[in-house]
Formats: C-alpha cells, structure tokens, sequence
C-alpha cells in the first residue's frame, strides 16, 4: 500500500487543477507577449492584467497597479527593503524580527555588514513578536520595518495590524512579508496600513516562480533591476505570463475557499495536534496555539531527532517538514525555534505539520495511526528516554 | 532530501543491536542532546579480547543510528586490538559513504568506540579520549586532538571538510581561525615530511613532477586562491616548469612579482634548489 500524504504545504503546495487549466493557453497557443503592438500580444495583456485584479482583490489593494509581479516572494522582500533603502539613503537604521524567513533575514545581515544599524527584534516563548521592544527601537533613522504577517515554521500570526498604524505615524516604511499568510486568513493592506506586502504563488497552489509585491500608491522606492517598462519600470523583464495567469487564477480561488481554513483545515490541525500531544509524553507544542495561521502545527518531540522522525515518516510515505539542524544541513536548529527559547531536548526533534485545503481527515487519522510506531520505535533507540518507565532519564549533559 | 545510500537506509530503518547490554565492561557517551547527537555504546569483552557483544543507544539523525548499527556489526566478534584500528572512514565505507556533511556521524562512532575501549582498559574517562589539547570549538565541545586525527585520516584540506567531519566550526564559527590555523599547520607537517624524504637521493623525473604537482596544488594555489588567483600547471621540462596564471592574476600588474617570489620561491624550497619557472601567457 502506498499512501502519499503530503503535510507540508508551508514549504510549498500543489498546482490547483484549475490553475493549471488557466493556464495551459498561455503555455502552447497563446505566447505572445504583452508588450507587443499586435492583438496576439495585446489579448494576453488583457488576461494579465485580469489576473493583477485577482491578485490585488487577495490582498485587499485598491487599485490594481499596486500589485508588481516578481519571480519569487524572495525577490519581493529583496525588492521591498532594497528599494526603499535606495531611495532613503541618508536613513541607516532598519528594523525587522528575529524570526524572519531568511530572505530578509540574510539580506539584513548583508546590510548589517555594510554599515546600517540593525534591529532584531526578539518574540517570547510562545513565539509572540515583543511589541515594546519594536516600538522603541524606533527612530528617526529609521528607513523601513519589515516584519512577517504569519511564521512559517510555528505558523504564529504577529500583529501588524498594530504595527502598521503606529508606523505610519511616524512616516516609517512597513514591509509585511505575508507569504504564509496569504490564502490561509483574509489580508487587508489597508488594515494593517502597510507600504508593502510579498505573496508568493507556490504557497497557494500556484505554480513557483511566480511571486508579487503590493506597493502602496505613492510609495517611495527605486527599482533593483534596470530594463524595460514592464511593471512600470518596478520590475522589468518580459513577464512570466503563465505564471501570472496562474497565480491570479490561484488568488481568485484562495479567497473563495478562505473560510474552509477557518472552519474544515483548523479543524484537522487541531484533531492533529490534539492527536499527538495527548499520545505522546514526550511531546510539546512549539507556538502561541491561539494566534496561529489554521493550516500550521509544530510539534516539539523530545529526546528523539527531527530528521530521524522525518525519514521514517517518509518511509511510510507522509510527508512533513523539521526544524532540526540535522535536516537542513546546518548544525544548530532552526533560528526560530532558538529564538523562542525551545528547550534542547526538544528543539532537534520538532516537526511541522502545515496542511491545506486539499488535505482531507483520513490522511490525518493515518498520520496518527503510524506515529506511535515511529516516536516509539526512536525512543527505544534514544539514551534519554527510559521506555519501561516512560520517563526521561537523568543525564548529564 | 539527504541522498543516503541503501545501506544507510537500510540501518536507520532496522538497526541492528539496540539496546543496552547488562553484562557489558566496557561503556562509554559521547555527544549530547544539546549539540543534536549523541551515542551511548556497551560492549562485552571476555578474557582473550575478543568483543562478543555490542549494543547501542543513539539520540540523532538517520545517518547517526546508521553509524552505530554499523560500528556495532563491525566489531563483534573482533579482538579489542583489531576493533581499534577501525577509522571513522571504515564506518562510512561500510555504509557505502555518506554525504559530507554527515561525516561527523562516523567519527562520533569512532570517537564511541576508542572512549569504550579506554573504560575496559581502567583509563580515566572524560569528555573525550583526547584529554591533551585545549577545546577549539566550544559550541560543540570538539578539542585540538579530535581535530588533528581526522584532519590526519582522512586527508582533509579545507575548514568546511573539518566542520563536516567534527562539527568544529558549525556554529557561531568563532572557532574558524584556529581551525585555520590547524589546517595550515597540518599541511606543512605532510609537506616537510615528504621534502626530507625526498631531499635524500637526486629526484628522478617522475619524482620531480609529482612533487611540483603537489607544491602547487598544496601550497602554491591555496595562496594565490586567498586574492582571487589561481595558477594552472602547463608543463614541466626537466628543471624548467611552464605554468599560466589564472583568476585575477591575469590583469594584476605584480603578477611577474607573484612568479618569482612566490611561484618560484614556494617549487624551490619544496622540490629542488634550481628549479626555473616560466610564465605561459
């Protein structure tokens, strides 16, 4: 029996067959490129800029042109920060959190080498962004704050919708990278009153290679890349058509099936994460469980490793993702989980569940039915664990 | 997605000889939770030597469980003097290699088994079997010693090969310059010892070439490497050796310095007194 359980839609989601209906045209007939003269070019500009409407409509944007597609939500954060940083030169302070995906997280630390102040500002156990750090960090150098809409490894919403009005007070730049969030809970630009806002396609069953960046009307930002008008200039170079009829198509869909995340997926991440945590002794939740995007749970195991919980999930054809060091190559664990403070005998062996609204109860049920298996299988094997007792041994360290 | 061997997936599915052992006389830890593995080895010796049993018990990734079932296969039955000729690359060679980044997982077994082997023997156990030399990498707790036997076995030239192989390096990298220094230590040690050697009797042709080959690839383009550089090596005609600079040494205007007093300083202080280098543009 082969079984293919596929709960790791945070990393990246399948292509909606609808999308990829959308956009079978645009990938054998329909070539021509938008910017051309003749109508064979000029009926794709129309669905393009259909599909910018869709995307625009998922954010909550009030015009259109405010949407700038891009290749991925990397190249929108990296054309976010370095944009405004372009125009603001004199300002040398920026501030972002400790929990960033590393697309900003390593741009800031590019910047950081190069001179600018840099504030990292720290979340609290549960994974909570620590508000009276950020606001007094602020200052008046400061050239643009980035923070996530929704954590991708805990799955932990921060409250930039009190973050963006006391920044605009102030005239500061607010970037939101809403990857994770994006399709998961309603976003509303004007809201959270921010500058700018990265969505990625892959994320919402559109296919990769296709991202976008909500810049506010009046914004002030130079481009990153020099060329042609496309984009107005924001991001020249021919556009990915099919990617844009993809992601527009995936926008329109995300935002009909909206509250199946707040009611059908939450509902499964909870029987998930309820499933487990009460199975297993040696399990904890990692996250704030309140203030969470609906499709996310990371479940802190201890005394056992993640990329060892991982392989033998794999094994059993269930996909998932860790945020330990073994697994990503690197030797610590993840930053966000350090940063939370998660107690080592935990933090190597997390795993992040994230489904979608693709994920139906009897994958789920499974999950269940195997992990026993696996977390007793490596307990057994591990030297912290006594298996008779089901307790912890004493260790020194 | 790690790209293990069979053998590796293999013994990460089904190890073999987990467990504790109560007969065992021979016991030791090492890694801990703290730094992401750690293996726990029992071993029974009787009178002659000869290791009749082993288990074990490991907190870590795949490749770690596959290392210790492999460690524990490859020594039972073995005397305790064979058991100890066993290397890091032994264990990964019976699992039919694993990625670089993972080789730390076989030398933690290698590490398990000589730390056991000094428990049976009445040796004091500490944090390593290497008492001598200063810890380097506090992070993960790795001392000079560890680092200049792997360095040895396994003919290691870069810091990144070191961090693969010890962890040393892997965190908050602190530690990288020492290990630098190590390294570079390492590779004169390898390198004089061959020159003395080979200072002996005239070199023969092919001698010769083997030793400008080494000096270039060892310490020659390490160097040049550091400013952008690098050199390639055309040709070698008795004592004259033809080479063509590459990299940034192409438009540097001391290039012809670099020739000289390094290039040609570097071949005839580690292969012969009189050898002439030339420049191929």
């Amino acid at each position: 029996m082969e079984r293919n359980v596929y709960l790791d839609n945070n990393a990246t989601t399948m292509i909606a067959p609808e999308v990829l209906d959308a956009m079978m045209p645009f990938l054998k007939e329909r070539y021509g490129n938008p910017s051309s003269m003749h109508a064979f070019g000029g009926s794709v500009a129309r669905e393009v800029a259909l599909a910018r409407m869709n995307v625009a409509r998922l954010v909550g944007a009030d015009n259109d042109y405010e949407i700038v597609f891009t290749g991925t939500g990397t190249e929108s954060d990296n054309m976010a920060v370095m944009g405004v940083l372009a125009y603001y030169r004199d300002k040398r302070h920026i501030i972002t959190s400790r929990v960033e995906h590393p697309a900003i997280i390593s741009l800031y630390k590019k910047l950081e080498k190069e001179g600018y102040r840099v504030t990292y500002v720290p979340v609290d156990h549960a994974g909570n962004l620590d508000m009276n750090a950020l606001k007094s960090s602020v200052d008046d150098d400061t050239a643009i704050v980035s923070i996530m809409y929704a954590n991708n490894e805990t799955g932990v919403i921060f409250p930039v919708e009190e973050i963006g009005p006391f920044l605009k007070e102030r005239g500061i730049p607010f970037h939101v990278d809403a990857v994770q969030a994006a399709g998961k809970i309603p976003i509303e630009v004007n809201r959270i009153q921010c500058d700018l806002l990265t969505i990625s396609g892959h994320k919402f069953h559109a296919p990769k290679g296709i991202g976008a960046l909500y810049v506010r009307r009046g914004t002030r930002m130079r481009p990153i890349l020099y060329g042609g008008h496309q984009e107005k200039g924001r991001r020249p170079g021919t556009e990915n058509v099919p990617g844009i009829i993809g992601m527009g198509k995936a926008a329109e869909l995300a935002l009909k099936h909206l509250p199946d995340y707040a009611t059908k997926v939450k509902a499964l991440r909870d029987r998930l994460e309820k499933g487990l945590l009460s199975s297993f002794k040696n399990s904890s939740l990692n996250g704030e469980a309140g203030k969470r995007v609906p499709n996310t749970t990371n479940v802190g195991f201890g005394y056992i490793e993640g990329e060892a919980i991982l392989l033998y999930l794999d094994g059993m054809g269930i996909a998932a993702s860790s945020g330990s060091a073994c697994s990503s190559g690197s030797l610590e664990p993840s930053h966000v989980l350090r940063a939370m403070g998660v107690p080592f005998t935990s933090a190597h062996g997390s795993i992040r569940f994230s489904l979608s609204r693709y994920t139906v109860a009897e994958e789920i049920d499974y999950v269940l039915s195997v992990m026993p298996e696996v977390v007793n299988r490596l307990l057994e094997i591990s030297p912290y664990w006594d298996s008779e007792k089901q307790e912890p041994k004493p260790m020194n360290l | 997605m790690w790209d293990y061997t069979d053998k590796v997936k293999q013994l990460y599915m089904h190890p073999k000889n987990v467990g504790k052992l109560d007969n065992a006389n021979a016991v030791a830890e090492v890694g801990s939770i703290v730094c992401g593995d750690a293996l726990k080895l029992y071993l029974s010796i009787d009178e002659n030597h000869v290791i009749r049993d082993a288990k074990f018990e490991t907190f870590g990734c795949g490749s770690a469980i596959a290392s210790s079932s492999a460690l524990t296969e490859m020594i039972i039955g073995k005397t305790v003097e064979e058991a100890q000729k066993i290397t890091n690359k032994d264990i990964a060679d019976y699992l039919g290699g694993l990625p670089e980044e993972k080789m730390h997982c076989s030398v933690m077994g290698n590490e398990a088994l000589e730390k056991a082997i000094a428990n049976w023997r009445g040796e004091k156990i500490t944090d390593h079997v290497d008492t001598e030399g200063e810890i380097i990498c506090h992070c993960f707790g790795v001392t000079e010693n560890l680092i200049r036997n792997v360095i040895r076995e396994n003919n290691l030239k870069t810091v990144e090969d070191v961090t693969n192989y010890t962890k040393a390096g892997g965190a908050c990298g602190s530690c990288i310059p020492k290990i630098e220094d190590i390294l570079h230590e390492m590779a004169g040690e390898v390198h004089e010892a061959e020159v003395a050697k080979a200072a002996r009797k005239p070199l023969t042709n092919i001698k010769r070439m083997q030793l400008v080959e080494e000096t270039i690839a060892n310490v020659i383009r390490p160097m040049l490497q550091k400013d952008g550089g690098d050199i390639e090596l055309i040709d070698i005609d008795n004592k004259n050796v033809h080479v063509g600079l590459r990299g940034h040494c192409v438009n540097c205007m001391v290039s012809d310095v670099t020739l000289k007093n390094l290039v040609e300083a570097k071949l005839r202080e580690f292969v012969e007194e009189d050898i002439v280098v030339h420049e191929v543009k």
